[in-house]
């Protein structure tokens, strides 16, 4: 006769702890914990003991302290008298706008470069090759360097714009390049409907409402295209869509130019564009806009040449053929390179300690850290905000992506 | 009668064939070669003479000024006077500052030629590395000493240091071959426990014999300078993080949670943050965070700080390539019994580190590049004797394109040599022969 048995339980026994794969990750990972703990342990108990022989604690209350020291650029009012917490506010912004001028730059740069590289033109081509090459292998703080020197050793000084027989003159009497800056006509609104602030809002409405009419009549072109075969003109209607609401928006509230002037040993009025800007803007564009080129290049190289072939067989013409066959595809391939290239643009404006640009590291991390000694909170701080910033990009990134994917079953 | 047969016509039938001819002078040659490629549409056309106008504006501005440069002169103003108001640089700079544009400030004249051997041992020790197929694989032996051989070089000191230091990962490295067979963990512990009882027994045995004045004399870390330094912090964080990395992208892809969380947390905190924010935790932060009577020098901090930096990114280039394996692979290893280990070391790592090289070195040469940032927290690499000691000089205020030109020549030499070698590099593994 045969009996049945249980099959034999297992019973739980400590080697198993090391030995048997169930439980295996829960030791290795307690031991991580325990590991990790340790060495945080050791090194704030270290942190805590250095701070106390130093005689200084973590505080914040530095920030509502003024601040004591002048910034020549600043977007938002701010003077030697403000507190910390406001430079650092200035800081944020001229950050942001260093990073939003030198992105749209280098995208336009790099694409241009890009699809140059592909042209069929043996000079050309070699000519943007030699363009990425240089610029991608000299460091970014070398270009930077030497931009700015253009701008302060080359440009002529204001004094040279004076006299009868000047050395130097204006562009169109109205811009003047200098060795302190560019002077560019202001503009302004005369009789302006709520405030100069709500003006600029107005404006910037209207052109956000232009962009979703134009694509409406776009749409609305596509559809009688697909129940007709003929397809409305759409480029003039789209012109006047944009342009229209803007002029008729800036008569009424009168635009006026306030053009830059030399009075004494300056130019007064209009818009001052210092060096530094403009050196750190163009260093960065031009040196980001090589990276792009490459992945332009990269992606329109990745469509496969069948697909042209195709195209072309179908009777498009070569500007069809890459507005409608390839450019669709290639973007999804450009598109989160791009996006990085424009998260290394704003990490990269961090060098603008270099040529004297106050943007979040020159004022939190520069002169507030060395005049309060307050080390590592404003460390910490300067961290946050581009800790901020990159997880946002990266998070557009990712929408971007999982919305362009390739639903596969 | 007339005899008219004879003076019948034959049929013409040609027996040879006719010489080619050459085709005609418009079709042939660079002409034709200037039709299709430069000329080929009017835009082109175009597009060709403003390129032509701009190539020869560039020479014509930029030839006098390369050409008629001055070699030999002691300060900017007797440049000029020997020139005389001619076009032409003033090269006199490199050629007496070369050693501190090279070394540093303050790198003891009489001991160049120790950093100077160090980097002709450098390009013989990565040798056999870069061209693995075509030297003898005795060679790595060499290359597995070099770090040692250099720091002793570099730094001088005892010698019983580095000595000991490479005892250290031998007895390491003998230990894991008796143990790795019972088990993994019982070889990576084991070597790291035998490695840190030979550096400890090696430590005091140097503090206790150590003679007053060593063979090679001792230079502090704070005389190190120029393109020296951007070397030497280039090929020591990029060879560190490439280990630290792996372990990274290994510990991000992998099914404990904890483990993957400090991963994740770590890799994008530090891609977050760019490169002079952590220079800056490397000067003024970090010092706090250790025991208060270990001083640390200066590029041992920044050492630290950019090998971590380097290593999130090689982390996520290597990712990237684990994610591109197909999952047959992890499964196949499974199939043949192999654990986790063996499974990493013998089939997943080594098709992941190939598809990853171009990342690698993508990273590798950015890293370079951005060892000039060190040049702001005023360690003297090369851009920072450029900005600090040389333009601020009486002699030489004022000559800037010269000296920028020089930094911007020596890097892309390098970065343009490390990228075309990985091209190749690409080639030469490329196992699909399409």
């Amino acid at each position: 006769m045969t009996t049945l048995s249980d099959p034999p339980q297992g019973s739980f026994r400590l080697s198993m702890l090391l030995n048997d794969t169930r439980y295996r990750s829960y030791t290795f990972q307690f031991i991580a914990l325990i590991a990790l703990f340790a060495a945080f342990a050791y090194l704030g108990s270290n942190l805590v003991q250095n701070l106390r022989a130093a005689g200084l604690n973590i505080s914040f209350e530095f920030l509502g302290e003024p601040a004591g020291y002048d910034i020549n650029q600043r977007l938002i009012p701010y003077d030697s008298q403000s507190s910390h917490w406001q430079a650092a506010k200035v800081g944020v912004l001229n950050t942001l706008l260093v990073a939003f001028l030198a992105c749209v730059t280098a995208t336009v740069l790099g694409v241009v470069a890009g699809v140059l590289r592909l042209s069929n033109n043996w000079l050309v081509r070699k000519l943007m090759a030699i363009y990425v090459e240089a610029f991608r292998n000299v460091p970014v703080l070398i270009w930077i360097i030497i931009i700015f020197t253009i701008m302060t050793a080359v440009l002529p000084s204001p004094r040279a714009f004076r006299g009868d027989d000047p050395a130097a003159t204006m562009l169109f009497d109205m811009f003047a390049f200098t060795n302190r800056g560019v002077y560019v006509p202001a503009p302004s609104f005369a009789s302006g409907i709520l405030g100069s602030a709500a003006d600029w809002l107005i404006i910037l409405a209207s052109l956000v409402g232009s962009f979703f009419v134009s694509r409406w009549n776009v749409h609305r072109a596509d559809k009688i295209q697909e129940a007709t075969g003929q397809r409305p003109a759409t480029f003039w209607v789209n012109l006047g869509i944009w342009l229209g609401p803007l002029v008729v928006l800036c008569w009424i509230m009168g635009l006026t130019w306030e053009y830059p002037a030399l009075k004494g040993f300056n130019f007064a009025g209009g818009l001052t564009i210092r060096g530094s800007l403009i050196a750190l803007w163009f260093a960065l564009a031009i040196y980001t806009g090589a990276f792009i080129a490459e992945n332009v290049r990269a992606g329109i190289q990745a469509i496969s040449k069948g697909q042209t072939e195709a195209a072309a067989s179908l009777g498009l013409r070569p500007g069809r053929i890459m507005n409608l066959v390839i450019l669709p595809q290639a973007l999804r391939v450009i598109i989160p390179p791009l996006i990085s290239q424009y998260l290394n643009i704003t990490k990269n404006s961090s060098l603008a300690i270099a040529v004297g640009y106050m943007d979040i590291t020159g004022t939190l991390g520069g002169i507030t850290l060395n005049q309060t000694g307050r080390a590592i909170e404003c460390v910490l701080l300067l961290m946050l905000f581009y800790l901020t910033i990159s997880l946002s990009i990266s998070a557009v990134m990712n929408v971007y992506n999982n919305a362009v994917k390739l639903k596969e079953r | 009668m007339s005899d008219t047969s004879s003076q019948r016509m034959e049929p013409f039938v040609r027996h040879e064939m006719l010489p080619e001819q050459a085709p005609p002078s418009a079709q042939s040659g660079i002409v034709k070669w200037s039709r299709d490629n430069l000329f080929s549409s009017t835009s082109n056309s175009v597009l060709t003479v403003l390129s032509f106008v701009s190539i020869y504006y560039i020479i014509a501005s930029a030839s006098p000024w390369l050409f008629n440069g001055i070699w030999n002169a002691s300060s900017i103003r007797e440049c000029r006077e020997i020139l005389d108001g001619a076009v032409g640089g003033c090269f006199a700079v490199l050629a007496e500052r070369w050693n501190q544009l090279l070394f540093g400030f303050t790198y003891p004249d009489d001991q160049y030629w120790r950093p100077t051997l160090a980097f002709v041992l450098l390009l013989a020790a990565a040798a056999p590395v870069m061209f693995f197929k075509y030297l003898p694989s005795k060679l790595l032996f060499f290359t597995a000493i070099y770090p040692f051989l250099a720091y002793w070089l570099i730094w001088g000191g005892p010698i019983l240091s580095p000595i000991f230091a490479l005892l250290g990962f031998v007895a390491g490295y003998l230990v894991w071959g008796r143990l790795v067979n019972k088990s993994f963990a019982f070889g990576f512990f084991g070597a790291i426990a035998a490695a840190f009882v030979t550096w400890a027994i090696g430590g005091a045995i140097t503090g206790a014999v150590a003679p007053e004045q060593s063979l090679l004399s001792a230079v502090p870390s704070r005389d190190m300078g120029g393109f020296m330094l951007n070397l030497i912090l280039g090929t020591v964080c990029v060879s560190l993080s490439l280990p630290l990395g792996i372990a990274l992208a290994l510990g991000r892809q992998s099914d404990m949670p904890i483990i993957k969380w400090i991963c994740v947390v770590f890799i994008e905190f530090v891609r977050g943050v760019p490169l002079i924010t952590l220079l800056f935790v490397a000067s003024v932060v970090l010092a706090y965070f250790f025991p208060p009577e270990a001083s640390i020098d200066l590029i041992l901090r920044v050492i630290i700080m950019i090998t971590m930096f380097s290593s999130a990114y090689i982390a996520e280039v290597i990712r990237g390539a684990l994610a591109a394996l197909p999952r047959g692979q992890y499964e196949a290893a499974d199939s043949l019994g192999l654990d986790y280990p063996q499974a990493m070391r013998l089939i997943i790592l080594p098709q992941a580190l190939k598809i990853s090289i171009p990342g690698i070195v993508n990273v590798a040469v950015g890293l370079f590049k951005d060892t000039t940032l060190v040049s702001v927290i005023s360690m003297f690499d090369l851009v920072g004797m450029i900005r600090g000691p040389i333009l601020a000089s009486t002699e030489w205020n004022g000559v800037y394109w010269e000296l920028f030109a020089f930094a911007a020549l020596l890097f892309f030499i390098v970065c343009y040599g490390i990228s075309q070698y990985s091209q190749w590099l690409e080639r030469e593994l490329a196992t699909d022969h399409r």
